[in-house]
């Protein structure tokens, strides 16, 4: 098949770190200032044509160098297949962003944006998201705590929306099975 | 003082408004700030996150099995499709098939949970145009179908049926002759529905040339589902990319020509229609045996094995205390949901829990295309765009 001949010689022709399958699905890894130039590459090869982007995602890898993920899965209609790119970041690297590439990458860059705090450079509207007007704080990353920091209640006398801190009446439990002693 | 010419002309600011978020048409929670000008739509701004539970963030403290309800409350009027669709993702990290039966039943009640889905799109889309009786007959049927969902689950809607490692439990006896049934009924209320709509002159005023999807437009904006067939493309992952029992069925996929909220109406009908093709041959060929994998280590022992063997005991337990410990690895698993594709990107690290589980909602992407859509449009036609849409905020926000 084209692709497995191609996906060979990728690496090639491309300045790609690594092209493995994963559970058979392909992964390329890229440097982030290479990422616009090859996902051009992989929108516009012949052989390729992965023209319609599914998502973004953003992964937090805590404790390593370059500590953020972010993967985007292409699909490709002509061939039918598919194809994950993920670039490794630190926290203070910024990404390019794909959206004149890619326009349905507006608001899943923001949505990473708001999650994980990357900032992708020239996007059009990197604005949050998902979380509430006013939120601080990066949620998806790993050293966010699921309960967060504040929560929020209506109060009877302000007769308004109240911030406080979270307050827990019992410490919060996470079962490590792994090592039950 | 001189009055200049220039200062006696009016200037005419374009008026914004807020759309939502309570609003009956706005499907759920969606804060849309509308620059009009005149009764023009120039810009459309989603405002969306109000309905943000961090699933996602949720996900990685539970255990795979623990994870798997929260897919019912994604997108909670296509259950177990999204349910399916996770079950997919951790058989293929654990690397396990499921038997002939549960993929049958699979098949079977996504499909009826398609037709779950569709109803409710059609009769609120036509409720938001303003015909209030495909609702009401839509939710009667729905309602037939939520039964069959609670017979199997014993819940009407977050059922929690299709689990890793096949099903919960076999089917109850009957249920398949009560199905049945149904199918055998329900085209005749489809075409009660059809005579009301299809032909219908104010629906079709409302409908037709409305939110038009250029097919590159459509592949730009990452659109997937009857979003992307609108536009004249045949794209179905039960065709392209077959899971579970789908590439022994025969149906068709139905193809827009024009790429208008009339157009992709029409595609939902039919879909519903080759829906109950797939379920019929669901009903004559589902096969006999266990809804299970044999692989023990994924299921939880049954009820008689765990009150006369203690092994099966303590699996019963750590089954559902630790749940399963999964390898590490990786995969993007995509079906095709009621309102698109539907994908799971899950990463696991070696524990019994998921290291990071990315939920790729259909209608995230062809809710950001909503201004691309809606501009140049009245103000009225906003409504009929996020009714073909099918936006359901539980699975934009999550």
């Amino acid at each position: 098949m084209l692709f497995k001949k191609l996906s060979k010689q990728l690496s090639k022709l491309l300045p790609i770190i690594s092209m493995q399958q994963i559970k058979n699905e392909w992964v390329a890894t890229i440097l982030p200032e290479h990422l616009l130039l090859s996902m051009k590459f992989f929108k516009n090869h012949i052989s390729l044509q992965y023209s319609l982007l599914s998502c973004i995602s953003g992964i937090d890898f805590l404790g390593k160098e370059y500590r953020f993920c972010i993967s985007y899965d292409l699909l490709s209609l002509t061939y039918s297949q598919r194809l994950r790119v993920k670039t490794f970041l630190n926290e203070i690297t910024p990404v390019f962003s794909v959206t004149s590439l890619y326009p349905a990458a507006n608001w899943w860059e923001r949505e990473v944006w708001d999650m994980y705090g990357i900032f992708f450079e020239n996007h059009p509207d990197l604005r949050r998201i998902l979380s509430d007007y006013g939120f601080e704080g990066y949620p998806m990353r790993k050293d966010f705590p699921l309960y967060g920091y504040i929560e929020l209640r209506y109060d009877e006398n302000h007769k308004r929306i109240v911030a406080e801190p979270v307050e827990f009446a019992q410490e919060f439990r996470y079962f490590d099975f792994e090592t039950p002693w | 003082m001189v009055i200049k010419k220039d200062q006696l002309v009016k200037q005419i600011k374009s008026f914004t408004i807020n759309f939502g978020p309570q609003h009956p048409a706005a499907h759920g929670v969606l804060r849309l700030v509308l620059e009009l000008n005149g009764e023009i739509v120039s810009r459309a701004d989603p405002h969306i996150g109000l309905l943000h539970r961090g699933t996602e963030k949720l996900i990685e403290y539970k255990t795979y099995l623990q994870a798997l309800p929260y897919f019912d409350r994604l997108d909670y009027v296509s259950m177990m499709s999204q349910e399916q669709t996770y079950s997919l993702a951790v058989e293929k990290l654990i690397g396990i098939d499921i038997p002939k039966r549960a993929q049958y039943i699979r098949v079977l009640f996504g499909e009826i949970t398609r037709i779950l889905n569709h109803l409710m799109a059609v009769g609120t889309h036509a409720m938001d145009v303003g015909a209030m009786t495909p609702m009401m007959w839509g939710f009667e049927e729905r309602e037939k179908l939520m039964e069959f969902y609670e017979r199997v689950s014993g819940a009407r809607m977050h059922a929690a049926y299709v689990r890793p490692g096949g099903v919960a439990q076999d089917l109850p006896v009957g249920l398949l002759d009560d199905i049945y049934q149904f199918i055998e009924q329900f085209p005749l209320r489809l075409d009660e529905i059809e005579e009301l709509l299809t032909t219908n002159r104010i629906w079709k005023e409302r409908l037709v040339d409305i939110g038009v999807v250029t097919s590159k437009e459509a592949i730009d904006w990452g659109f997937s589902g009857v979003m992307l067939r609108g536009s004249g493309l045949p794209w179905d992952l039960r065709k392209m990319q077959p899971y579970d029992g789908y590439n022994s069925m025969d149906f068709d996929i139905p193809v827009g020509t024009n790429g208008d909220c009339y157009d992709r109406y029409l595609i939902r009908v039919e879909e519903m229609r080759q829906s109950l093709k797939i379920i019929r041959q669901c009903l004559n060929f589902i096969p006999k045996g266990p809804v299970k994998t044999f692989n023990k280590k994924f299921i939880n022992p049954s009820r008689i094995e765990m009150k006369q063997s203690m092994e099966a005991l303590i699996h019963h337990f750590k089954y559902f205390t630790e749940g399963i410990i999964v390898e590490p690895g990786e995969t993007y698993t995509a079906t095709e949901a009621p309102k698109g594709e539907f994908g799971v990107y899950l990463i696991s690290n070696g524990s019994d829990r998921p290291y990071r589980c990315k939920i790729k909602a259909p209608g995230f992407s062809h809710l950001q295309a909503l201004n691309n859509m809606a501009k140049g449009h009245m103000l009225a036609d906003v409504v009929t765009i996020i009714g073909t849409q099918d936006i359901v905020f539980g699975e934009v926000d999550r």
